[in-house]
C-alpha cells in the first residue's frame, strides 16, 4: 500500500512544492468555505421551509399561500400537535422499543464480531456472511412468513397482553435485533481486527478466560465504534415504521413515527400542524446525534487505518 | 452498556512472554470458554435464523404457491406459474425493474461521488467543519414522516415551494411533480439524493479520519496536486470504505421503498414510480392478497441483491484473508 505512494521524489520539485502550497492556501480556503456553506444552506432549505411552515398559523397560509410574508409567527402549532395527538404516549412506545433494541443489537453483534474476528474457526467467514447478508435482505421478503410466525408464537401474559408475539413490544425488539445485528457485526468485526492480537494473546497466556477478554479488554476498546453504531442504530430503529405497521395491531402500541401517519390522516387539512408534529418527532434523534457527534465520526473508522 | 465498563488500558505484554505457538490459533479453549462463546454467539445466531432466514426461505417456498394469505389449508402449489406470469403477463414488472436500474445508476453517479467529494473537502483542516457536516448529514437523522412531509410541501403543485420559485403558479402552468409519470421518479430521486449524500459523506469522512496522513504528505512532496493525491493515493488506499459504500449504494437502490411509499401516497404504486419493493407490498399487503405473486417478486429481488452483495462480500473477505 505505502510502497506505491512513496517513491523517492524527484529532488528539485520537493522543496518547491511546499511553500507554493502554503502561499495559495488562504485563498483556496475561502473558496472551499463558500462552496461548503453553499451546499450546507442548500441542504438545509427543505428543513427550514418546513420549520417556517410550522411556525405560521393555518389561517394565514390558507389565505395568503405558503410563499408569502408571515403576518405572525408562533409556536401554537407545536403545542396543538402535542396536545391533540397524545404524542407523549407514542414517544414512550418508541423508547420502550428503541432502547432495548439498540442495546441488544450492540451487545450481540459485539459478541459475534468478537468470535469472528478474534478466533480462527473454520466457519468464521460463513458466519459473518450469514449475518451481513441477513441485514441486506429486503424487509418485504420477510413480512408474510414473519407475520404468520408472530401469530403462532405464544408468550406468557406478563410479557405480552396479547399472549402472542404479534402485537407485542418484544416482537418488534426481536426483529430489530435479528435484522440489525448484521450491519453492526460487519462494522465491529472490521474494527476489532484492528485491535492487535497481542493484547488478547497476552491475556490468554495469563490465563484470563474468554469472557474476561471480551468484557474487560475488547468491549472497552470498541467504545468509539459503539458510539457511532449507537447513533446510527438509534436513528434507524426509532425512525422505522415498517415493522410496527405489520406486526402491531392496535394503534396505541405503535411508535411515534407510525402514529404520526395517522395524525396525518386525521388532520390532513392542516399541513402546518402536521409539520409541527413531524418536526417534534425528530427531536430525540437530533439529541442522540448531537450528544454522540464527537465520537460518531471517529468511531465509524471502519478499520481503514490499519 | 459500554459506559458501565471501566476501560483498563491493558499493557501489551512484552514479546518475550508470548507463547511460541502461532498467533491467532485457537489454543485449547476450556469448556467454560467454549460454553460462553456458544451462548453469546448462539443466541443472536438463533434469532437471525428464526426471524430472518427462516422467513426468507418460507417466502421462497410461498413463491411457488397461490395463496390468499388467510388460511394455511388454502395453499395451492402451482410450481413456476407465478414466475412465468410475472415475466410475461404483469405490466408493472418491467417498468419496476427499469426504475430500480435508473435508481441505482442515478445514486451511484450523482449523490455517491458528491458525498465522497464533500467528505474529502471536509477532511482538510478547516474551521466550521462540524457545522457543514451536521447540515449535510441532518436529513439522515430525520424520520420518514418528516422527510415525506418536507418534500410534500416543496412539490405541492398549488402552493409548494418549488412551483413558487420557478413561477409555475398561475392556473394551467402548475407542474404536478409527484403525479406526472415522466417527472415523479426524478422528483423522488432528488429527495433520496438529499438523504443519501450525507450518509455517504459521513461514511467516507470516517474512512478518511483513519487514513495515514504520512501518505498524503508523501504525495504532496512528490508534487501531486489535490486531485492526483485523491485519485492516485487516497482513493485506492481506502478500499475497505469504498466497498462498504458500494454495498450501501447498491442495497439502498435495490430496496428503495420508504421515500417512494410516502411521496407516492402510501400503498399502491403510481405510474412512473413502480419499484420492485412497492410491487411486493402491493401484492402482499393490498386488499386482494396474492401472497404467492408477491413472494415470487420478492425472491427475484432477493436473488438480484444477493448476487450483488455476495460478489462484494466474497471479494472483501478474500482480501482480508490474504492480508492476515
Amino acid at each position: 500500500m505505502t510502497a506505491t505512494a512513496t517513491p523517492p521524489a524527484a529532488p528539485p520539485r520537493a522543496p518547491h512544492g511546499t511553500p507554493d502550497a502554503k502561499r495559495s492556501r488562504p485563498r483556496r480556503q475561502t473558496g472551499r468555505h463558500l462552496f461548503l456553506a453553499g451546499v450546507s444552506l442548500l441542504w438545509l432549505i427543505p428543513l427550514l421551509w418546513a420549520m417556517y411552515t410550522s411556525l405560521r398559523p393555518y389561517e394565514d397560509t390558507a389565505a395568503n399561500g405558503y410563499l408569502s410574508w408571515p403576518r405572525s409567527l408562533s409556536l401554537q402549532n407545536f403545542s396543538d400537535a402535542w396536545a391533540q395527538s397524545g404524542l407523549v404516549h407514542f414517544f414512550w412506545n418508541s423508547v420502550l422499543v428503541t432502547v432495548p433494541a439498540v442495546l441488544g443489537t450492540l451487545f450481540f453483534s459485539a459478541a459475534v464480531a468478537f468470535y469472528v474476528s478474534r478466533f480462527d474457526f473454520r466457519w468464521n467467514i460463513a458466519l459473518l456472511m450469514l449475518f451481513t447478508a441477513g441485514n441486506l435482505l429486503p424487509a418485504q421478503v420477510l413480512i408474510t412468513p414473519l407475520y404468520r410466525l408472530y401469530l403462532q408464537w405464544n408468550l406468557p401474559g406478563f410479557l405480552s397482553d396479547s399472549y402472542l408475539l404479534y402485537n407485542s413490544y418484544w416482537g418488534i425488539i426481536a426483529i430489530h435485533i435479528a435484522y440489525q445485528c448484521g450491519f453492526c457485526t460487519f462494522v465491529l468485526s472490521n474494527y476489532m481486527k484492528t485491535i492487535p492480537k497481542e493484547i488478547t494473546e497476552a491475556a490468554l497466556v495469563d490465563g484470563a478466560p474468554v469472557w474476561r477478554q471480551f468484557f474487560q479488554i475488547v468491549l472497552p476498546l470498541c467504545r468509539p465504534a459503539f458510539a457511532a453504531l449507537a447513533t446510527l442504530e438509534s436513528i434507524w430503529i426509532y425512525n422505522d415504521f415498517f415493522w410496527p405497521l405489520v406486526l402491531i395491531e392496535t394503534g396505541d402500541k405503535r411508535p411515534v413515527t407510525s402514529a404520526l401517519a395517522s395524525l396525518q390522516g386525521e388532520y390532513f387539512t392542516n399541513p402546518n400542524l402536521i409539520a409541527a408534529g413531524a418536526l417534534m418527532t425528530a427531536i430525540p434523534t437530533l439529541i442522540v446525534y448531537f450528544a454522540l457527534q464527537r465520537q460518531f465520526i471517529s468511531g465509524l473508522t471502519i478499520g481503514s487505518g490499519k | 452498556m459500554t459506559s458501565t465498563l471501566e476501560a483498563p488500558e491493558e499493557p501489551v505484554t512484552p514479546a518475550a512472554r508470548r507463547s511460541p505457538a502461532r498467533p491467532g490459533r485457537p489454543r485449547r479453549l476450556s469448556l467454560r470458554d467454549r460454553l460462553f462463546l456458544g451462548v453469546i454467539v448462539g443466541v443472536p445466531l438463533l434469532a437471525l435464523l428464526i426471524f430472518v432466514w427462516l422467513p426468507a426461505l418460507a417466502s421462497f417456498a410461498l413463491s411457488f404457491t397461490s395463496w390468499d394469505g388467510i388460511s394455511l389449508s388454502d395453499v395451492d402449489w402451482i410450481g413456476w406459474e407465478n414466475y412465468s406470469e410475472i415475466f410475461t403477463n404483469y405490466p408493472p414488472f418491467w417498468p419496476a425493474v427499469q426504475h430500480n436500474v435508473i435508481w441505482l445508476l442515478f445514486t451511484a453517479l450523482l449523490p455517491t461521488p458528491f458525498g465522497i467529494f464533500l467528505a474529502y473537502q471536509l477532511d482538510r483542516k478547516i474551521r466550521f467543519t462540524r457545522i457543514y457536516q451536521t447540515a449535510i448529514f441532518l436529513p439522515m437523522v430525520l424520520s420518514l414522516a418528516v422527510v415525506g412531509l418536507i418534500w410534500e410541501i416543496i412539490y405541492n403543485p398549488d402552493n409548494g415551494l418549488l412551483n413558487g420559485i420557478i413561477g409555475a403558479v398561475s392556473p394551467g402552468t402548475h407542474i404536478d411533480w409527484l403525479s406526472d409519470p415522466d417527472l415523479n421518479l426524478w422528483a423522488v430521486l432528488v429527495a433520496s439524493a438529499w438523504r443519501h449524500t450525507g450518509y455517504i459523506m459521513i461514511l467516507y469522512l470516517a474512512g478518511l479520519k483513519g487514513f495515514d496522513p504520512a501518505l498524503k504528505e508523501a504525495a504532496a512532496l512528490d508534487g501531486a496536486n489535490g486531485r492526483q493525491t485523491f485519485l492516485r493515493v487516497v482513493f485506492p488506499a481506502l478500499k475497505p470504505v469504498n466497498i462498504v459504500i458500494l454495498v450501501v449504494t447498491a442495497m439502498e437502490s435495490l430496496r428503495a421503498f420508504d421515500i417512494v411509499y410516502v411521496l407516492g401516497g402510501g400503498i399502491g404504486s403510481k405510474p412512473g414510480m413502480e419499484l420492485l419493493s412497492l410491487l411486493i407490498t402491493d401484492n402482499i399487503v393490498g386488499e386482494t392478497s396474492h401472497i404467492g405473486y408477491g413472494s415470487a417478486i420478492a425472491v427475484i429481488m432477493l436473488l438480484v441483491s444477493l448476487t450483488a452483495i455476495c460478489t462484494f462480500l466474497v471479494q472483501n473477505f478474500r482480501k482480508d484473508k490474504e492480508e492476515e
